[in-house]
C-alpha cells in the first residue's frame, strides 16, 4: 500500500505531468486523421513516414544538429506530400511506394547511425528511435509547448474543413466536379500526418505510430455508423487508451510506447465485440 | 444558347487518343444517353465534361449562365464507399459543398436543402441510417440526392442501374424521367442497357467506331444493319 502511495507521488512530478499532457495531445491529433487514412487505404503512410522520419533523425545526428525537429519535419513532410501524389498517376503504385521508402529509409537511418555515430550505445538509441521508449519522461518544457502550438494548429485544421475533408475522403471525383480543389486538400492531410507522426514519433516511437493512428479508427467504425460519431468515438478512445498506457508504464514500469498500443489492441477487442453484439440483437 | 456545346473534342489520357471528332449540343430540359462499346471512351467524355480530364483538343462552353461546378454527378461506386461509414444525412449534405465557397460550415439553407432532396428522393425514413447497411438501388437514390444538392439544372450519371436488380433498375429510371420531365433537370447518362435508352432519352450520342449523335427515334435507322449498334453495345 505503501508503495502505491509513494506511485501516486509520481504523478506530481513535472515529467510526468509533461508526458500526459503530450501523450493525450498526440493521440487526439493522430486520431482525427486516422478514420481519413484507413478510409482511403493508406492505413501505412504513417509507418512509412515515421521510418522516413526515423531516417531524418539519423541524418539529423551525423550532422551534429542539438535540435533535429526543424529537420526532420522538413524531411517528412516532402515525403508525406510525395506519397500522396504519387496516389493516382505513379508508375509504382501507393502501397508499394509506401512500402519502398519505408523499409529504405529505416535501412538508410540504421546504416547512417552505425557509420557516423559516436554514441557508446548504439543499439540502445536504435531502440529509443524505434519504440519511443523513455524520450516521452525527458521532455523539455519547449519541446511540450512546441507539441502543444502544433496540436492546436491540427486540431484547428481538422474542425475548420471537417466538411470538405469528409466530401475528399468520400468521393474524390464528385467533389472535384463540384470544384473543391481536391489536390490542395489531399496535400493538407499530408503535411499535418507529417506533423502529427514527426510529433508521436516521441511518445511511442517510429514503429509503433501506425496503430496509434489506425487502431482508434478501426475500433470506432466497429461501433458507430456516420463519419461524426466515428470520428469523435475514435477520438475518445485514442485519448483513454493514452492516458491508460501512460499511467500503467509510470506505475508498472513498462515501456511506454507498446503499453498504450496494447491498450488500443484491448479497446479494439472490445469494440469488435460491442460491434458484434450490436448487430446481433439487431440494434 | 444550348447549356453544353462541345465542338471538335478529341478525348484520351496522356495524349493518346480513345475518340476524337466529337460535337454535339446539350440544350436545357434534353435527356441524352451515351452509349457505347466499353472502352469507347463514354467516362473519359464525362470526367472531361466534369473537368476531371482536360480533352487532348477541341472546347466544352458551357450556356446559359451555366457555371462549371453547377453539375450534378453520380459517379460509378467506388470500393472505398461500400463500407464508409456515413450517415444518408451526412452524404446528402456534403453535396451542397460547391455552394460554400471558404465557409467552413452548412448554412441553414443548405440543410433545408438537402432535407430537401431527401424528401423528393424517398429517403425521408433513412436519413440516419448508416449508407454501407443500404442496397443497392437505396445507395444509389442517396448518391442520385446527393448530385440534386450540387445543382437542379444539369445531371450526369455514369451507369445508374449498374448492378441493380431489374424491378429497382426499373423504379431508378422512372425517378431519373420524373427529374426530367417534372423538375426540367437536364440528364446526361451514360448507358449499355440500348433498349432502355430509346425508352427514356430523347438523344442519343453513339461514341465507338461509328459516331451518332441525333433524335432517338433516328438512332435505329442509321444502326440498321450496323452490327455493333446492339451486339456490340450490350453490356
Amino acid at each position: 500500500m505503501n508503495s502505491f502511495a509513494e506511485k501516486l507521488d509520481y504523478l506530481s512530478y513535472p515529467f510526468v505531468q509533461y508526458a500526459l499532457i503530450v501523450g493525450v495531445l498526440i493521440a487526439l491529433c493522430s486520431s482525427l486523421l486516422g478514420v481519413t487514412l484507413v478510409l482511403k487505404r493508406f492505413s501505412f503512410i504513417g509507418d512509412g513516414l515515421s521510418h522516413v522520419a526515423f531516417g531524418a533523425m539519423a541524418i539529423a545526428a551525423v550532422l551534429n544538429l542539438t535540435d533535429d525537429m526543424p529537420l526532420v519535419l522538413i524531411i517528412t513532410v516532402i515525403s508525406a506530400i510525395l506519397l500522396l501524389r504519387t496516389g493516382k498517376n505513379a508508375k509504382i503504385k501507393g502501397d508499394a511506394a509506401v512500402a519502398m521508402i519505408s523499409v529504405g529509409a529505416l535501412a538508410i537511418g540504421y546504416l547512417l547511425m552505425n557509420l557516423f555515430s559516436k554514441s557508446s550505445n548504439l543499439s540502445g538509441d536504435v531502440c529509443t528511435t524505434l519504440f519511443g521508449s523513455t524520450s516521452i519522461l525527458t521532455l523539455k518544457r519547449t519541446e511540450v509547448g512546441i507539441c502543444i502550438a502544433l496540436s492546436a494548429i491540427v486540431v484547428m485544421v481538422f474542425i475548420l474543413f471537417y466538411n470538405k475533408i469528409f466530401a475528399v475522403t468520400f468521393d474524390e471525383d464528385f467533389a472535384s466536379a463540384t470544384g473543391i480543389k481536391t489536390g490542395a486538400y489531399n496535400l493538407l492531410i499530408a503535411v499535418v500526418v507529417a506533423v502529427i507522426i514527426v510529433l508521436a514519433m516521441n511518445l511511442v516511437g517510429s514503429l509503433l505510430i501506425s496503430a496509434l493512428v489506425i487502431f482508434p479508427a478501426l475500433s470506432a467504425m466497429r461501433i458507430f455508423k456516420s463519419f461524426r460519431s466515428v470520428t469523435v468515438c475514435s477520438a475518445v478512445i485514442s485519448v483513454t487508451c493514452a492516458l491508460a498506457g501512460i499511467l500503467i508504464s509510470v506505475f508498472a514500469g513498462t515501456p511506454v510506447g507498446s503499453t498504450i498500443v496494447a491498450a488500443d489492441i484491448v479497446a479494439f477487442a472490445c469494440s469488435a465485440l460491442i460491434g458484434a453484439l450490436k448487430r446481433g440483437s439487431g440494434i | 444558347m444550348a447549356l453544353l456545346t462541345c465542338q471538335d473534342l478529341s478525348l484520351g489520357y496522356d495524349g493518346k487518343e480513345i475518340v476524337g471528332d466529337l460535337s454535339f449540343e446539350v440544350n436545357a430540359g434534353d435527356y441524352l444517353c451515351i452509349v457505347g462499346e466499353n472502352g469507347s471512351g463514354k467516362s473519359t467524355l464525362m470526367k472531361t465534361i466534369l473537368g476531371l480530364n482536360s480533352p487532348i483538343s477541341g472546347s466544352i462552353t458551357a450556356g446559359d449562365g451555366l457555371k462549371q461546378t453547377e453539375i450534378g454527378y453520380l459517379p460509378q461506386q467506388t470500393e472505398v464507399q461500400r463500407d464508409f461509414p456515413a450517415s444518408v444525412w451526412e452524404i446528402v449534405l456534403s453535396g451542397c459543398q460547391n455552394r460554400q465557397g471558404m465557409r467552413p460550415f452548412y448554412s441553414r439553407a443548405d440543410k433545408t436543402l438537402a432535407d430537401e432532396n431527401i424528401e423528393k428522393l424517398g429517403l425521408s425514413q433513412l436519413k440516419k441510417r448508416c449508407y454501407r447497411e443500404l442496397s443497392g438501388g437505396q445507395q444509389q437514390r442517396v448518391l442520385l440526392a446527393r448530385a440534386l444538392c450540387a445543382t437542379s439544372k444539369i445531371l450526369l450519371l455514369d451507369e445508374p442501374v449498374s448492378g441493380l436488380d431489374p424491378k429497382v433498375t426499373a423504379e431508378m429510371y422512372e425517378l431519373i424521367e420524373r427529374l426530367n420531365k417534372e423538375s426540367g433537370t437536364t440528364i446526361i447518362m451514360i448507358s449499355h442497357d440500348i433498349d432502355a435508352a430509346l425508352r427514356y432519352a430523347d438523344k442519343i450520342l453513339h461514341i465507338g467506331k461509328k459516331i451518332f449523335f441525333g433524335p432517338a427515334r433516328e438512332y435505329t435507322e442509321a444502326f440498321d444493319g450496323f452490327g455493333a449498334a446492339k451486339g456490340g453495345a450490350d453490356i
